[in-house]
C-alpha cells in the first residue's frame, strides 16, 4: 500500500526534523515544553495538509517558472488563517505560540513538501504525505519539548514530577541544540537497528 | 492536463489570480473572525481588571499620558454603590529582556496596591515567565504594597521586591510598569485637580 507508505514514512524513516533536519527555526524556537511543541505541530500540520491538497490540485494550472511564488502565497494564506482562527476560538493557544504562527510561512518543510512532493504526486498521495509528515513534525517537537521541559523544569506537560529546579540550559536556546543532538542520534540508532532486522 | 507553458501571459494571470483568490479568502476569515477575538481579547481585559480591584457595578475608562513613556495608560475606575472601589490601571515597560511587557495593576483609593497581573510578555518560557501567576506566585509579593513608602524596586537596585531566581531583568521590568502605573496614579487620582469622572 503505497499510501500508507506515504503517510508512515514521516514519523521514523523521514521524520523531517531527525532525519531531513527541515524546519528547525520553529523545532529549536518553541520547543520550550512540550505543550507549545505540540501546539506548533498541530498547526504546522494543518497548514501542511491544506497547502498540499491546494498545490496538488492545481499543479498543472501553474506555470513552471511562477510556482514558487504561487506556493509561497497559498502558504502564508493558510499560515494567516490559523493564526486568526486561533487567536479568535483559542486565546490561551495563540498566548503560548502567538509569536511563533508566522513563523511556519518560512518553514521550508511546508514549501519543501509543496514542491517535492505535491507538485508532482496526484491528492489523495499528497494528503497523505501532509498528515505523515505534519504528524512526525508534530511528534518530534513534542518529544524535543517533553525532553527539554523535563530536564529544565521537571515537569511534562506542566505536571511536575521532580521536585527540582532543573538544568536551566535546557530552557535555554543551547538547550535546544544540545536536545535535537541527542534525540538525532537516537534515531539514527533506530533506524539502524529497523534496517538490520 | 498538460502543464501550462511559462509565457508572459500565463504568469501574469496565474499570480494575479492566486494572490485574488488568497486576499477573497483571507477578507473572509477575518471578517468571520473579527468578532470572537475583539470579544477574546476583551474578556481578557475584563477578567484582568476583576483580578485587581475589588467587586464593583460600574466601570469608567480614560486615558491618561504617563510622565514618562510615549503610549498612554489606561485607567478603569471601579465603582462600588457610587464610591471609588479601585483603579485598575493598565500599564507596559519596554524594559522586558524581549520587548514590551503589559501588566495590569490594581489600586485601593489610597494608593496601596490591590494585586498585579500580566496581560502580554514574552519573556523567556521558565525564566521570565514566572510574572505570570499561574507560572508562579513571585507577583503575589506586590499585593497590599504602598508605593508610597515601599520602594518598588528589586532588593539589588535598593527596592523591597525580591527578583526572580535568573531572571532579574524582567523583574526589574515589571516593577518599572508598576512604578510608572503609580506615578500617573498619584499625579491623576491622589493629588488635587486629578481626572473628573
Amino acid at each position: 500500500m503505497s499510501q500508507i507508505k506515504n503517510f508512515t514514512r514521516g514519523f521514523i524513516k523521514e521524520n523531517p526534523v531527525f532525519v531531513l533536519l527541515l524546519g528547525l527555526c520553529p523545532a529549536l524556537g518553541v520547543t520550550t515544553s512540550a505543550f507549545n511543541g505540540l501546539g506548533m505541530g498541530l498547526a504546522t500540520t494543518f497548514v501542511l495538509l491544506s497547502s498540499n491538497i491546494v498545490v496538488s490540485v492545481i499543479k498543472d494550472l501553474i506555470p513552471n517558472k511562477v510556482r514558487i511564488p504561487s506556493f509561497i502565497v497559498i502558504i502564508a494564506s493558510f499560515v494567516t488563517i490559523v493564526q486568526l482562527v486561533m487567536e479568535a476560538f483559542l486565546p490561551e493557544l495563540f498566548d503560548a505560540l502567538g509569536l511563533f504562527i508566522p513563523l511556519i510561512v518560512v518553514n521550508c518543510l511546508v514549501l519543501g513538501r509543496a514542491e517535492a512532493f505535491a507538485s508532482k504526486k496526484n491528492t489523495l498521495s499528497s494528503i497523505a504525505d501532509g498528515l505523515g509528515m505534519g504528524l512526525g513534525f508534530a511528534f518530534a517537537l513534542t518529544l524535543l519539548g517533553a525532553v527539554r521541559e523535563l530536564l529544565g523544569q521537571g515537569a511534562v506537560f506542566g505536571l511536575s514530577l521532580i521536585q527540582a529546579d532543573g538544568m536551566l540550559v535546557f530552557v535555554l536556546p543551547p538547550g535546544a541544540f544540545i536536545g535535537l543532538g541527542y534525540l538525532i542520534a537516537l534515531t539514527n540508532i533506530l533506524k539502524k537497528s529497523l534496517k538490520t532486522e | 492536463m498538460a502543464k501550462r507553458e511559462s509565457t508572459f501571459i500565463n504568469m501574469v494571470l496565474t499570480l494575479m489570480l492566486v494572490t485574488v483568490v488568497a486576499s477573497l479568502t483571507l477578507a473572509t476569515v477575518y471578517n468571520l473572525t473579527k468578532e470572537p477575538i475583539a470579544r477574546a481579547r476583551e474578556e481578557a481585559r475584563q477578567a484582568a481588571i476583576r483580578m485587581v480591584v475589588p467587586d464593583f457595578d460600574e466601570l469608567i475608562t480614560r486615558k491618561v499620558m504617563p510622565a514618562e513613556g510615549r503610549d498612554s495608560l489606561e485607567f478603569n475606575f471601579a465603582i462600588k454603590d457610587g464610591d471609588l472601589a479601585g483603579v485598575a490601571v493598565s500599564t507596559y515597560t519596554d524594559k522586558g529582556f524581549s520587548g514590551r511587557i503589559t501588566a495590569m495593576v490594581g489600586f485601593h483609593p489610597d494608593g496601596r496596591i490591590v494585586d498585579v497581573v500580566h496581560l502580554q510578555h514574552k519573556e523567556t518560557p521558565g525564566l521570565g515567565d514566572k510574572i505570570e501567576k499561574s507560572k508562579s506566585d513571585w507577583s503575589d509579593q506586590f499585593q497590599g504594597m504602598d508605593p508610597a513608602t515601599a520602594v518598588i524596586r528589586v532588593t539589588k537596585d535598593g527596592g523591597q521586591v525580591d527578583a526572580i531566581t535568573a531572571a532579574t531583568i524582567t523583574a526589574r521590568a515589571y516593577c518599572d510598569g508598576i512604578q510608572r502605573a503609580y506615578d500617573a496614579f498619584r499625579k491623576h487620582v491622589l493629588s488635587e485637580g486629578g481626572i473628573e469622572l
